[in-house]
């Protein structure tokens, strides 16, 4: 009894390590693939894929100052606020064709809530830094959430009401929507109306990651760096491995949702090792797919839209777009 | 450990002390895809707390000492600074005038002088190596 004990307690405090360490491994890797192929699509030669460990790895080594004119506590406190919300929405999502750590105990709602928790970090981030491009980058960042909210909520939710209808366990549980996956649930009219969601939770995913073109809360060339403009050294490094993290966690959440097959039962292999390998290698393929549709080849071909611009495209078009995407599954449970 | 990625990823803050852009314009084009500096790593960033390397352009004029003062002052350490163009050098056509506060290292110290009247993007990848070079030495001091 007492040796289970001790045995469930070693399992949850290394567990979410492993899985902080695998997150940020792979986003990082992620993030130098995005770096190699946006370099090659604008004719360029690229940095290797490994430079976002390399950047890291002297951010480290770097002085970190804080300003004067900041609240330092709080300065402080956020990257490691940051970091942690970025690790536990890793612990809610299935990662690598397996179960997520804490499956059965949080569902798509709470992912959505965590979802929050980097933002809401960076937004403190940039108050407590007292620069006033940290201050407009942090307003930005708010309205950016608010904007997005609305069209990111509706896919979960339809989805979730979708599969409700045929079972009686909870929908809302990615594990869940694993077990019924979403594709083979509807009519002709429900695979159009699958189609509207996908697209608008594809949109919605850079405007997530803070990437062009709704950078709008960094944005470089007019802010200088954004809400992160005083941050330099190991607090930056935090937030660029929460960032990575984040990237990671969001797009599996697309694949979580409504992508949630695996390879091995398709194939019939049922071997233990062959059939987690597979089902690993076929989870990094998908989460790439994502990322190239909607972060990469996006971040090359467009520019960044004005703060107004980016919300009235959220808060409008893709609202609308959603809903019209609920409008056609409802029609195609009716008829 | 610090010391081989400070050579693979260095971030460059660029300030322009009363250039008459011609080295800017050369600075970007280093940037541009046919002499791409970010295959080295090398990456323009937006505010002097993220960069590594402080660009000069330019002869420093009174308004702009200050500025550069404080602004060499924001940057984390270990730093370098490339003065780049033969204004930030010697002064050039602007030698002695009375609103110049004198050349870049009048005022912050300069570690590495790309001159050229504009400096070609050839000695401005050469000078970024060159400041990797000068990098290597305080790092392994300090780490080791």
């Amino acid at each position: 009894m007492l040796a289970d004990t001790l045995l469930n307690v070693i399992v949850l405090i290394a567990g979410p390590v492993i899985i902080a360490f695998l997150g940020a491994i792979f986003g990082l890797l992620y993030l130098g693939v995005d770096r190699k192929l946006v370099a090659h699509m604008q004719g360029r030669i690229g940095p290797p894929i490994v430079q976002p460990f390399r950047d890291v790895d002297k951010l480290m080594v770097k002085e970190s100052i804080i300003p004067d004119s900041a609240i330092a506590w709080l300065f402080k406190a956020t990257p490691i606020l940051c970091l942690v919300g970025s690790i536990s929405l890793l612990l809610y999502i299935p990662l690598f064709g397996q179960n997520a750590m804490l499956t059965g105990f949080g569902d798509a709602i709470v992912v959505m809530y965590l979802l929050t928790i980097p933002s809401l970090a960076l937004v403190v981030a940039g108050f407590s830094s007292s620069s006033p491009y940290a201050t407009v980058g942090a307003q930005r960042e708010m309205v950016m959430m608010m904007s997005y909210e609305f069209p990111l909520a509706m896919s979960i939710v339809v989805i979730a009401w979708r599969i409700g209808l045929v079972t009686n366990l909870n929908p809302f549980m990615l594990s869940t929507m694993a077990a019924y996956p979403i594709w083979g649930l509807v009519g002709p009219l429900g695979i159009v109306g699958l189609l509207i969601l996908v697209f608008s939770m594809l949109i919605v995913t850079p405007g997530e990651l803070g990437k062009i073109p709704f950078d709008v809360a960094e944005a470089e060339t007019e802010l200088a760096g954004g809400l992160l403009v005083e941050y330099s050294g190991r607090n930056l490094a935090l937030f660029y491995i929460s960032n990575a993290i984040k990237s990671f966690a969001v797009v599996s959440l697309v694949v979580a949702i409504f992508f949630p097959y695996n390879l091995s039962p398709i194939l019939g292999i049922t071997a233990t090792v062959p059939a987690v390998i597979l089902d690993v290698l076929f989870f990094l393929l998908k989460v790439f797919v994502i990322m190239f549709i909607c972060v990469i080849v996006v971040r090359a071909a467009v520019a960044r839209f004005k703060i107004d611009q980016a919300s009235k495209f959220y808060l409008l078009i893709m609202s609308a777009v959603s809903l019209v995407g609920f409008v056609f599954i409802l029609l195609d449970v009716i008829i | 450990m610090g010391l081989k990625s400070f050579k693979r990823a260095l971030w460059v803050y660029h300030l322009n002390t009363g250039s008459c852009n011609g080295c800017d314009i050369e600075i970007l084009a280093a940037l541009t895809p046919r002499y791409d500096l970010e295959r080295f790593g090398i990456v323009l960033v937006g505010s002097p707390r993220h960069a590594d390397v402080l660009l000069v352009t330019g002869p420093v004029t009174n308004q702009m000492a200050p500025r550069l003062k404080r602004i060499y002052d924001q940057v984390p350490e270990p730093k370098m600074v490339l003065v780049i163009g033969n204004c930030g050098v010697e002064g050039l056509v602007f030698h002695e005038s009375y609103n110049l506060s004198g050349p870049v290292d009048q005022i912050i110290p300069v570690d590495v002088y790309v001159p050229g009247c504009p400096t070609r993007p050839e000695a401005i990848i050469e000078g970024v190596l060159k400041a990797w070079l000068k990098l290597e030495k305080p790092v392994k001091e300090k780490v080791t």
